[in-house]
């Protein structure tokens, strides 16, 4: 049964990975055809630092992303207070309003959203991709923030408002510190999604002002480099150097008692 | 140190009144129960005077100051909660001094303050540690020096101990009473545990469906019950009820009973209460209450023994005796039972 239990575990974790390391690898082989045998080159990585407009389209993706995280963390997580410690006009609706936006096929979202900032003026580039990665990026924060509220009671703000903080100090001091791993996670959650996102951001990006995924897609259409394999390699570490920092710190799942 | 006092406190969610025409005061120093069933408004009255809830109507005042429209935060109370509400981010000393904090207390001076309040509730030492590092007594003893090292104007407890296990809860009530009396703080207590509020007070008030129904000493209250919910929330009581007949009532069955109380005039129909502790199984002591009835249920707890009984006519009795004679009563006996006029009190229904 242990043995089973082993050789299904390593298939899991080889379905998942090969491709990766495939991918991985020939951004390290000269042949620009994947032609075996194997031969060691950092030709693409050089190839790649004169690439400026896959350069570029990285960098946008990263300060998308990284913006995004932030507004939508904060806006989420605002939300989720709301949510999860007051009494309101329409609170229940809103709280089911927020979740079926996950479930919408980006490609709907992507098209309403053209059309919308279209026929308000909104238009298209930077400022529009930001608003939709935001709006695509509240749902998943509310969701990770709220379930984390779930653990911080509410008298543990009532009590630090009996000593004589005010609301707004009793949730910097108490709340917060408590609702960290969440909101950490969120944001992670909100990175990613703005990050991965191609759908979208393909129909609100400009031909001056484009992200990695879109840049990728239109640089596969003209011919395929193994350039492409040198940033997704350089992109790919960033974001697991960024998720196993997080696990270290959060320990996501962990409900033991840290002593 | 300063004394609370409520006038003319209502509070209705909706439909509901919480709360009706509330108008109580807490002498500086005491230590006072609210004492009620859950739904009779005890904790929101608590809450109310903590300032997590704003009345509908009527004053709150804290000393000679008005505090009904001052928030939570500026009251300067010192609260305990049911579920300790320690800062689990925070180590032990950090959540006394929390308050401190508050009030512009660091350093050196809040360290000071710090160690004496734990100190007196004896726990030095522990200042390092973290909440989940101590038991459930020891949360609830920093829970109470957290509350008393900001130098409250007033202790409010929120059913403090009713998540501890018996015998700990007995060490707390013995500690509490302590620290109570030390630091001379007015205390408001809530709880559903009769014996808790009989023990601990000063007062006992008894709430029922928004309403004081009675407030007074321990004593009092328990001896001289005004209606029949605090006869029979705090304690247990027989009921026997009648028609009043020259001084005297008169039961349905025909027996007259005699009570010290004040009663009605001639005719009017009277509820009497009778403490089963009072009642006693001996015939010969001359006493002018009497009735026979037949034993249904022994109950042996040890020091005391509880019969439950039934007239002729079907009126159920309980009675306590203590395990005095080793003579215990069977199931099935009849008995005649007696108790003097003193202890029967005329209640409202």
């Amino acid at each position: 049964m242990r043995q089973l239990g082993r050789f299904y575990l390593i298939a899991i974790l080889l379905f998942l990975y090969t491709p990766i390391v495939v991918m991985m690898a020939m951004g390290f082989n000269a042949s620009p055809l994947y032609e075996l045998p194997f031969t060691f080159s950092t030709r693409w990585y050089e190839a790649l630092l004169s690439n400026q407009p896959l350069l570029k389209a990285g960098a946008n993706s990263i300060i998308i992303a990284l913006i995004t995280a932030v507004i939508a963390t904060t806006l989420g997580t605002m939300a989720s207070v709301a949510l999860s410690r007051r009494t309101f006009r329409g609170r229940s609706l809103l709280q089911i309003l927020l979740l079926p936006p996950i479930a919408i096929p980006w490609l709907i979202t992507g098209t309403a959203m053209l059309i919308f900032f279209y026929w308000s003026g909104i238009g298209r580039g930077m400022h529009a991709l930001l608003i939709g990665h935001v709006a695509l990026a509240i749902p998943y924060v509310v969701l990770v923030v709220g379930t984390g509220f779930k653990t911080v009671r509410a008298d543990l703000e009532e009590a630090a408002m009996s000593l004589g903080s005010t609301p707004v100090h009793a949730f910097f001091s108490v709340t917060l510190p408590l609702l960290y791993p969440s909101i950490l996670g969120a944001a992670l959650f909100a990175f990613a999604v703005s990050l991965d996102q191609f759908v979208i951001s393909y129909f609100l990006a400009t031909p001056g002002y484009t992200t990695l995924p879109v840049q990728i897609y239109s640089a596969i259409r003209k011919g395929f480099t193994p350039e492409i394999n040198a940033i997704s390699t350089l992109l790919l570490l960033g974001s697991m150097a960024a998720i196993l920092i997080f696990a270290r710190f959060a320990k996501p799942g962990d409900t033991r008692d840290k002593r | 140190m300063t004394n609370v006092k409520v006038k003319s406190v209502a509070k209705t969610y909706g439909p509901i009144s919480v709360l009706t025409d509330i108008s109580t005061e807490f002498p500086e120093g005491s230590f006072t129960s609210l004492l009620g069933p859950s739904g009779s408004g005890k904790t929101t009255l608590l809450r109310i005077i903590a300032g997590f809830i704003k009345p509908d109507e009527g004053v709150i005042m804290i000393g000679n100051n008005d505090v009904t429209n001052v928030p939570v935060w500026g009251r300067n109370i010192g609260m305990m909660f049911q579920s300790y509400a320690l800062f689990p981010h925070m180590t032990i000393a950090q959540n006394v001094a929390f308050g401190l904090e508050r009030r512009g207390i660091k350093g050196e001076a809040a360290r000071k303050e710090v160690d004496r309040a734990l100190e007196m509730v004896r726990l030095s030492g522990f200042g390092d540690r973290t909440p989940k590092q101590l038991s459930g007594g020891q949360q609830q003893r920093v829970a109470l020096a957290r509350a008393i090292v900001i130098k409250p104007s007033v202790l409010l407890l929120d059913e403090p101990l009713s998540a501890l296990d018996r015998r700990l809860r007995q060490e707390m009530q013995v500690e509490l009473l302590r620290i109570q009396r030390e630091s001379g703080l007015t205390t408001i207590f809530v709880t559903h545990d009769q014996e808790e509020a009989l023990t601990l007070s000063d007062k006992v008030a008894i709430l029922d469906r928004g309403r004081i129904v009675q407030i007074g000493e321990p004593e009092t209250v328990y001896e001289r019950p005004l209606t029949r919910f605090a006869a029979e929330f705090l304690g247990d009581s027989n009921f026997l009820s009648g028609k009043v007949e020259n001084g005297a009532v008169r039961l349905s069955n025909g027996t007259v009973v005699r009570s010290d109380s004040a009663l009605p005039g001639n005719g009017a129909d009277v509820t009497l209460a009778i403490r089963p502790e009072k009642m006693s199984l001996a015939t010969a002591d001359g006493q002018p209450n009497r009735l026979s009835a037949r034993i249904t249920t022994v109950i042996y707890a040890g020091p005391v023994l509880s019969y439950i009984l039934e007239t002729p006519d079907g009126l159920p009795l309980k009675l306590f005796a203590q395990n005095r004679d080793g003579r215990v009563l069977r199931e099935g006996e009849t008995v005649s039972l007696s108790w003097s006029p003193e202890h029967t009190i005329a209640v409202a229904n």
